[in-house]
Parts: structure tokens; C-alpha cells; sequence
């Protein structure tokens, strides 16, 4: 399966400048395997070290969060769009 | 420099007072030049007087609805129910975008106070914000 990640603005400059990129795998996790395994750099702000989705990055397939879709398990299918948009989050503590 | 309308002001501020007693929250659709176009409420996903997180679903239209219209996603909301309008630690930890314009709304005093930073690298930068009459907000090339 084939996929195209949509990179956000912040991951870019450490990602090669790209704002998408094609990337191979079955699963989410996959996707993000293969893509930090060029780009190891960004795997912390991605994964944590148990594969688990980071806490602060929001992933999408197409329109749909995974988080709904079962993490790091959610299927790929050929053609989907992956969406990485880190969390927007804060507070007074 | 920020700009908004007096009505898109108004509705920053009635986010946050709707959102009582937790804090309020969202998003800012508009031109690289600091121009808002659109205010995007979000619910507070954290559910928190002391915290506020973005609704996913909410952060994924925002970006949408930019490329859509030819904009950006420019910046963030929130408010403070009982602390002044100054990021905290926890914003400037969580502020990774030097870009984006944080709009921070105190409700500790009335009438409540709106102020716009910026934040690189953990330096906090204050910005005017200029209120302009209503009717006046940038519309999508």
C-alpha cells in the first residue's frame, strides 16, 4: 500500500523541506516506521519509545483521526491520505 | 501586528466566557501578514480551568478550510479564567510555531483583556493588536 503524508509546517525543515511525501505501509504505524526510518530526526515529536502514538500529534487518515481508528493499527489502503498535524494545546498552569 | 474586527474581538471573548468555568479555545484562519479572516471556535477537549486542548476534528477542518480559501491557519486562542493574559510555561513549552500568533484572553478581571504574542524558541514577544470596525475582515482571494 501506498500512501501520501502531508507534512506539517513545523516537521518541514527537518523533513527536507517536503510538504507531502509517498510513503509504503499497511497500518499507520508502518507509514510512520518507514518515514521516520529516513527522517530519524523527527521520530521523537512522532512516536513514543514504545511505538505508541506521541501525545501531542493529531494523525489523520483522509478525514478521520486515528485515535478512533485504532492508533497505530488503523489500516492504510492504497491512495489514503495521512494528515500529521501536531496537537494545538496549552494553559495557565 | 494582529488584525481583527471588532465582531471577530467579540466573538474571541464570548468563546471563552461560553466556555466557563473551564477555558475557551480556538483557532485563527487569516493572511500571513497577520490578518484574520475567520475565527474558528474549538471545544476544549482537555475539559480544564487550568488546560485547553484543540478539538482534532476542529484543527483538521481549520487546515482544510485554509487551503480551501487560499489562507493560513495563523494562530490560537485561549483563555485564562483567573491569571493574566500572558502565556504560561505550559504555552510556551506547547507554542512550537514562531509563525503563529497566540491570542491569550483573561477573564480574571472585567472587562476581560485580550493580547497577542508571539513565541520563538521559548522568548515571548508581545504584538499590538489592532481592532478595525466591523466589516472589514480579509476576504479570500
Amino acid at each position: 500500500m501506498t500512501a501520501l503524508v502531508r507534512i506539517p509546517t513545523v516537521l518541514r525543515p527537518a523533513m527536507g523541506g517536503d510538504t507531502s511525501v509517498t510513503v509504503e505501509g499497511s497500518t499507520v504505524g508502518e507509514v510512520l516506521d518507514h518515514l521516520t526510518a529516513d527522517h530519524p530526526d523527527v521520530k521523537g515529536q512522532l512516536l513514543n519509545s514504545d511505538g505508541t502514538l506521541h501525545r501531542f500529534l493529531n494523525v489523520y487518515v483522509n478525514d478521520d483521526d486515528v485515535r478512533y481508528l485504532g492508533g497505530v493499527d488503523a489500516p492504510v489502503t492504497n491512495g489514503d491520505e495521512i494528515t500529521l498535524l501536531p496537537a494545538v494545546a496549552g494553559g495557565s498552569l | 501586528m494582529l488584525t481583527l474586527t471588532s465582531v471577530q474581538r467579540d466573538n474571541i471573548v464570548a468563546t471563552c466566557i461560553r466556555a466557563l468555568p473551564n477555558e475557551g479555545c480556538g483557532l485563527l484562519l487569516g493572511t500571513l501578514e497577520g490578518m484574520v479572516s475567520e475565527v474558528l471556535p474549538s471545544p476544549n477537549v482537555a475539559e480544564s480551568a487550568k488546560l485547553y486542548e484543540i478539538d482534532s476534528r476542529v484543527l483538521l477542518r481549520a487546515y482544510r478550510r485554509s487551503e480551501e480559501m487560499g489562507l493560513s491557519v495563523i494562530g490560537v486562542f485561549h483563555s485564562h479564567t483567573h491569571s493574566e493574559a500572558y502565556p504560561s510555561p505550559t504555552d510556551v513549552a506547547q507554542a512550537p510555531d514562531p509563525t503563529w500568533h497566540y491570542v491569550l484572553v483573561s477573564l480574571r478581571d472585567v472587562p476581560s483583556v485580550i493580547r497577542s504574542f508571539h513565541v520563538t524558541e521559548g522568548v515571548v514577544d508581545e504584538e499590538q493588536i489592532s481592532i478595525q470596525p466591523a466589516g472589514t475582515e480579509n476576504r479570500a482571494p
